[in-house]
């Protein structure tokens, strides 16, 4: 296994049309068990989030002091309001009908909530055993990328990735759906390294730390609220953290489809990837 | 079949995919939350919590204590705002100067202490965070006695190995009650507390007397706490969870996260 697993291309057999081994069995594990935790900790947290469903900056915060996001119903109308900026959100979130079309005022919507109807302590059974699946596989990924070479090889930048020209160039090729074949389609370009470091070295440990600060026993071991300013500070990052990898999620799926999700998808199930011959003269 | 049409067939049934699956998924996870078996399996994450706090804690590790710049301008109550009994309101109207603890269960030498009792000897002071399972917090100021000087002068037993706390408000024809192990009962944080923010205790509160577990969510902290039991096990308190919430509503015993 020394050599050549990554996206670093090895040639499989027959060389027409050509078949590469592009993702180690660490990542295609760790990939999904990943993919499976995040969704089922997203939609427990949202239940969670709806047994109080404002967010406020500092160390305390109840109903009594000042809200900067807010999911709520206000007569027949549900809304989101984020500082002064107030959306109606009737049917998606604060007020909506439920699989027998019943009308619930709650923040998030039985269809993202795990389980779906109203239980916080359902909510909090998922969300803080998933929690353990979560953090110990990412610290078993991280641990393996970083002695097989992964993290090395395929993730590490060097200063063209982070070049402005050059990170300007691939946001216009992302944007026009051109994406590098031949050769170099199986190397991660510098626009994946950079989002996928973000998200396994950023933000998921972020979501960790802020989540084992809002824990008033870990406080009394290592009492970490206070580098992300306060409790209630630790859970609204611990949201906007959550939105951004949703955010993450729906381009990470996009570019999928338009990369031709079968050969990706299968590339991340066997770890093979099919290479579309170039075409002459065309760039790679 | 043109590869446009192709790939038109393919997003949609891709959608109905999407659908079908999510709606799948909504149904197995909502089978799942409703297996005993899985919840129980689930459960051990509570296990892993406790154990793996407990060890990175220091038995006598202090919750955050902070100063009085930065007190809640309004502390939220919560759960029962005024307990609803004739007698409750008879007490309260009395100021509480007939309101009594029992101390009892395995213990050398049972108890009845009243607030004076409960006022007197040697009390501590703390600015500590109030921690709601919902998400919201509240910093206060709290006064009261250390739960340990109580359990010394009862004398626990060597076989006791929780404290319950029984209190005078009621969900529906149930009083409230809650436990905790003795490392928390033995905690210097653990206070029987009767003071909030340099005043007596309000009714909303948990008026006269109510527990502080600093190291725990809100529930745990029993108000209006009239009677407390040294116990070898929680099987004989109501459902056996150790707790209201506990029986009624499948919270975690341990409250730590």
């Amino acid at each position: 296994m020394s050599d050549a697993t990554g996206p670093q291309t090895r040639e499989v057999a027959d060389p027409s049309p050509r078949v590469v081994v592009r993702h180690r069995l660490s990542t295609r594990i760790w990939h999904w068990t990943n993919a499976l935790t995040l969704l089922v900790m997203a939609m427990s947290g949202m239940m969670i989030f709806n047994a109080h469903p404002r967010l406020y900056w500092g160390e305390y915060g109840a109903n009594a002091d000042a809200a900067w996001l807010e999911i709520g119903a206000r007569g027949e109308r549900g809304y989101l309001r984020i500082g002064g900026a107030q959306v109606e959100t009737t049917g998606v979130l604060g007020r909506w009908r439920d699989a027998d079309g019943m009308t619930r005022s709650r923040a998030f919507p039985y269809w993202a909530t795990i389980p779906s109807n109203y239980s916080l302590a359902g909510g909090r059974l998922w969300h803080l055993s998933f929690a353990w699946i979560f953090a110990l596989s990412l610290t078993a990924y991280m641990i393996r990328s970083l002695c097989n070479g992964h993290l090395r090889r395929d993730l590490a930048t060097d200063r063209s990735d982070w070049s402005p020209r050059h990170l300007w160039r691939e946001v216009k090729d992302h944007a026009r759906l051109r994406f590098t074949k031949g050769a170099a389609a199986p190397r991660y370009n510098s626009l994946q390294k950079l989002s996928y470091i973000g998200v396994i070295f950023v933000m998921l440990p972020l979501m960790i730390f802020t989540g084992l600060a809002m824990s008033p026993g870990f406080d009394a071991a290592l009492p970490i609220a206070e580098a992300f300013g306060g409790r209630q500070s630790a859970r609204s990052i611990h949201f906007i953290t959550m939105c951004a990898l949703i955010g993450f999620f729906i381009v990470h799926i996009a570019m999928v489809v338009a990369a031709g999700p079968i050969n990706e998808i299968r590339s991340m199930i066997t770890g093979r990837m099919r290479i579309a011959p170039e075409a002459p003269g065309e760039e790679a | 079949m043109s590869i446009l049409s192709r790939r038109d067939t393919l997003v949609r049934a891709g959608q109905a995919g999407l659908v079908a699956g999510a709606a799948g998924l909504l149904a197995g996870c909502d089978a799942l939350d409703r297996s005993p078996r899985f919840r129980k399996i689930l459960s051990l994450g509570e296990d892993m919590h406790r154990h793996s706090q407990r060890l990175l804690q220091d038995r006598d590790a202090l919750a955050t204590e902070y100063s009085s710049d930065d007190l809640s301008p309004v502390f939220r109550s919560n759960g029962t705002r005024l307990p609803d009994s004739a007698d409750y309101a008879a007490q309260a109207a009395n100021k509480f100067v007939d309101w009594r603890i029992a101390v009892t269960g395995l213990v050398a030498r049972p108890l009845s202490l009243s607030l004076a009792d409960i006022r007197s000897g040697p009390q501590r002071t703390q600015i500590t965070r109030h921690d709601c399972v919902e998400g919201w917090s509240a910093i206060g100021q709290w006064t009261g006695m250390p739960l340990h000087r109580v359990l010394a002068a009862a004398g626990i037993r060597d076989t006791a190995r929780y404290i319950v706390f029984r209190c005078a408000d009621r969900f529906g024809d149930t009083p409230y009650y809650e436990s905790i192990d003795l490392v928390d009962a033995l905690h210097p944080q653990t206070l029987l507390a009767w003071r909030l923010n340099g005043a007596a205790l309000p009714i909303a509160n948990g008026a006269p007397v109510r527990l502080r577990v600093e190291r725990q969510l809100g529930y745990k902290h029993a108000k209006y706490v009239n009677a407390i039991e040294a116990v070898a096990s929680l099987g004989g308190i109501g459902r056996g969870m150790g707790g209201y919430w506990e029986d009624a509503s499948n919270y975690e015993w341990y409250a730590g996260i």
